[in-house]
């Protein structure tokens, strides 16, 4: 079993999909002196929200064929969901590791799931039902946006990504005022999860109580 | 299975936003019967755009139910004709809306109104540079109308929408504070401008030492509580962001939500019907009159609304297509030239430049849709552009938006798109960038147009939209030049790095860029190369009135939604002074 330090349900992903996704996440957005990196962040837990979700069965997407393959500028033509994406794609590159290093891309060394990664986005390994490309395009944007999205869905654990670029998430009543100041603002990021949890209390207008901050960032 | 035919109204108007509300309330205000169809879902901005849910920049940026639903109806898109267009599957490029109060309920609040050069920009390039200078495939057009006889209806779309800002020509006398190149308003602006950001005032230096006039661009969010022209009180804007993308919790971002629908909903004679899906304007025998539409209802079941009047007030994707669906008006053909039904469409060009600081620290978070400085020296005809070879143009600005986090964290060229060096210079530039946009215009060319597709269809079995469409040399060419032109604005901010952001040299539908499609229905003053005429009335069927964004022959620089409004405004004036005391073709 992968470390699973914050008891992580999955309704989506299979076990050997999550290894392989958290090992993926944490290059992409590592843990390092700034704080943790996106498996620490619950981005995959995020990824798995959003493909039991609308998006995962692309709900909202035109889905009739005849499917083309198109020109970059067209957009996503696949004909597989991203839930079908990320449950094909993770079985074949794991299936390319097996057959060539012997083991599956979690357990490989870092160094070597770096290098894949690259392989990946460059289009280099020539999956057999869809394009390496694809994936790791998709897989890049939603560990971006399961790092930085409200911890409502599921990622963005602790706010680690507010708190790296110093985003106080919900806006303070108190912005009205401050709009025409030079002095920088830092507050404890507030998430929608904080006011709907009750963490964080709201003002009569229903803008949360910011807890203003000392900058300690000094790089 | 046969229509269940309804009793007749005298008005039946197609979509509920900007162009469906508006005209609906001045319709029932003469004391017409109006009914209008919308096909998405009624929201209630008392409980579906609510704190905290709505600060979700996740669901309403990327994945909200207020976008069309394109599982039922989406369009498709190629470069050009060699191609063969596949549907737009994922929202991307624009985001068309679907409910009531349509696109502009999630709208930016952008809300500068044209220049009077741009109603009139063949006529006056001609004037000015002479024919020859208009490159030969680009189908410039004038509108048919001139500011002076539109600025009362751009007045009035101000009074409803509390446009925030500060006159600059006032009745011919150029005012401090304002743009000096806008139009003569016939009167100040409803609501004050807005602040000055840090940012703003950096900004406003920068323009200054190179000669320009920095002013406060106008915003639809509202500088101070309000009660407009149809007395539904607004709440001052609170500087949060979500706002572009979003529905604002406030009710401070004028929209037909909040800015109509609370009165239009009071009118005796008015009724909305929602997902009520629209799949022609029916004709009589002779093709000259409309007798009513034909929709779907919530229920499935296939309903005919006689009308004296229709009004097509949808998207401009939208109306366009029913109107090739219900075979009115000729269809146009890149080959030939001829036809009018999709010529002419034409989007936004724009681009950026951003500002890497080291030792500054801003406060991009606190802002909203229009909270800009802005400058026009480079747009519509205040610039001379004899000398730089184009035709087009556009206006800069700073603007703090409220920086969301997934999609607002520039970082400078050459940073890895990912991994260590990524996440360091993300956290470093979020609040150490200040962006320079540029906004500017897109020409209508003759290989840019609407159809309908051979082999796509909609939920109902109905062919897509197709859409036809590439940026064009002239444009990049003009790009380049507003580039340059940011970049030396870029220069004297003396930032730690500059970086330049554009939309490429070929169209593409992936990324969001803005959902200011215009064009396919234009208006003008001939038949043989627009789809209405100056009251937006169909030349061919003159009790169909087809408003909007579609009514555009090509883009100017500043935005469209003022200008839809206050088309909306003009075409309602003309259909309840004019068209109803003598129906038939005005002009």
């Amino acid at each position: 079993m992968s470390d699973n330090p914050a008891g992580a349900s999955y309704i989506y992903l299979v076990e050997p999909e999550v290894r392989f996704l958290e090992a993926a996440v944490e290059h992409l957005i590592p843990t390092d002196e700034l704080g943790v990196g996106a498996r620490d962040a619950g981005v995959v837990v995020y990824i798995d929200r959003q493909l039991a979700g609308t998006w995962g069965v692309h709900g909202r997407a035109y889905r009739g064929g005849p499917w083309r393959d198109g020109t970059p500028q067209q957009g996503y033509q696949s004909r597989f969901t991203p839930q079908e994406v990320y449950r094909i794609a993770i079985r074949e590159i794991n299936q390319h590791c097996k057959a060539e290093f012997g083991r599956p891309f979690a357990q490989l060394a870092q160094a070597a799931q770096l290098r894949l990664l690259e392989q990946l986005e460059k289009d280099q390994i020539a999956l057999p039902s869809l394009s390496s490309k694809f994936f790791f395009d998709m897989l890049w944007r939603n560990t971006e946006e399961g790092f930085f999205a409200d911890p409502i869905h599921g990622g963005n654990r602790d706010k680690a990504g507010w708190k790296l670029l110093g985003f106080p998430g919900l806006p303070s009543g108190q912005y009205r005022d401050l709009i025409d100041s030079a002095e920088p603002y830092h507050a404890e990021p507030v998430s929608v999860l904080d006011v709907q949890t009750g963490k964080v209390p709201v003002d009569a207008e229903g803008f949360p109580k910011h807890v203003i901050i000392k900058r300690d960032r000094t790089y | 299975m046969s229509a269940t035919k309804l009793k007749s109204v005298d008005v039946v108007v197609v979509g509920s936003g900007v162009v469906g509300s508006i005209m609906s309330m001045e319709l029932a205000n003469a004391g017409l019967s109006v009914v209008c169809l919308e096909r998405g879902k009624s929201f209630d901005m008392d409980t579906d755009f609510q704190k905290p849910n709505v600060y979700d920049e996740l669901k309403f940026d990327r994945q909200s139910d207020i976008f069309q639903n394109l599982a039922r109806d989406t369009i498709t898109f190629r470069n050009h004709g060699g191609e063969t267009a596949l549907p737009m599957r994922e929202m991307g490029a624009f985001k068309p809306g679907e409910m009531v109060g349509g696109t502009a309920a999630h709208w930016g609040g952008n809300a500068r109104r044209f220049l009077p050069h741009d109603f009139e920009m063949r006529s006056r390039i001609e004037q000015r540079y002479g024919k020859s200078f208009i490159p030969a495939d680009c189908n410039l057009q004038d509108w048919g109308v001139t500011y002076d006889e539109i600025e009362p209806y751009y007045d009035q779309f101000e009074q409803i929408f509390g446009v925030g800002g500060k006159a600059g020509n006032l009745n011919g006398e150029i005012q401090e504070g304002g743009n000096p190149h806008e139009g003569a308003r016939s009167r100040e602006y409803p609501n004050p401008p807005t602040r000055r950001t840090y940012q703003g005032k950096l900004f406003a230096d920068a323009v200054r030492s190179l000669g320009h006039v920095p002013f406060q661009g106008p915003t639809a969010a509202m500088t101070q509580d309000y009660r407009n022209l149809y007395r539904v009180p607004m709440l001052q804007c609170a500087s949060g962001g979500f706002c572009s993308s979003h529905v604002c919790p406030q009710g401070a971002k004028a929209n037909p939500l909040t800015s109509v629908f609370p009165a239009l909903m009071r009118q005796p004679t008015f009724e909305i019907r929602p997902l009520c899906n629209v799949l022609r304007v029916n004709t009589d025998s002779t093709g000259k009159k409309a007798t009513g539409v034909t929709y779907i209802d919530a229920r499935g079941n296939e309903i005919e609304q006689p009308a004296s009047i229709v009004v097509l007030g949808a998207y401009c994707f939208s109306n366009v297509r029913l109107l090739l669906l219900s075979g009115i008006g000729t269809p146009y053909d890149p080959r030939t030239g001829k036809g009018v039904v999709g010529r002419n469409y034409s989007y936004q060009q724009g681009g950026s430049v951003e500002v890497f600081f080291d030792d500054r620290e801003f406060n991009p978070f606190i802002g909203g849709g229009q909270v800009n400085t802005s400058i026009d020296e480079f747009n519509g005809d205040v610039i001379d552009r004899g000398p730089l070879g184009f035709i087009g143009g556009a206006y800069m600005n700073t603007a703090t938006r409220g920086a969301a986090p997934i999609k607002g964290k520039p970082v400078p060229h050459g940073t890895p798109r990912w991994g260590a060096e990524w996440k360091k210079a993300v956290a470093h530039y979020y609040r150490r960038t200040m962006t320079i946009h540029m906004h500017a215009s897109c020409m209508s060319y003759q290989h840019n147009y609407l159809d309908i597709d051979p082999t796509y269809k909609d939920a109902y079995g109905l062919p897509l939209l197709r859409m036809t469409f590439d940026w064009n040399e002239n444009d990049l060419r003009m790009m380049k030049y507003m580039t340059e032109r940011c970049t030396e604005i870029g220069r004297v901010l003396n930032g730690s790095g500059l970086g330049a952001k554009g939309k490429g040299t070929h169209f593409g539908i992936t990324a969001y860029q803005s959902t200011h499609n215009v064009g396919g229905a234009v208006m003008g003053n001939d038949p043989s190369t627009s789809v209405v005429n100056k009251y937006l009335q169909s030349w061919d069927v003159p009790n169909l009135f087809v408003v909007g964004g579609s009514a555009f022959p090509q883009n100017p620089a500043n935005g469209p939604t003022e200008t839809i409004g206050m088309l909306a405004c003009w075409a309602a004036d003309a259909i309840k002074e004019t068209y109803v005391q003598s129906p038939g073709l005005m002009g």
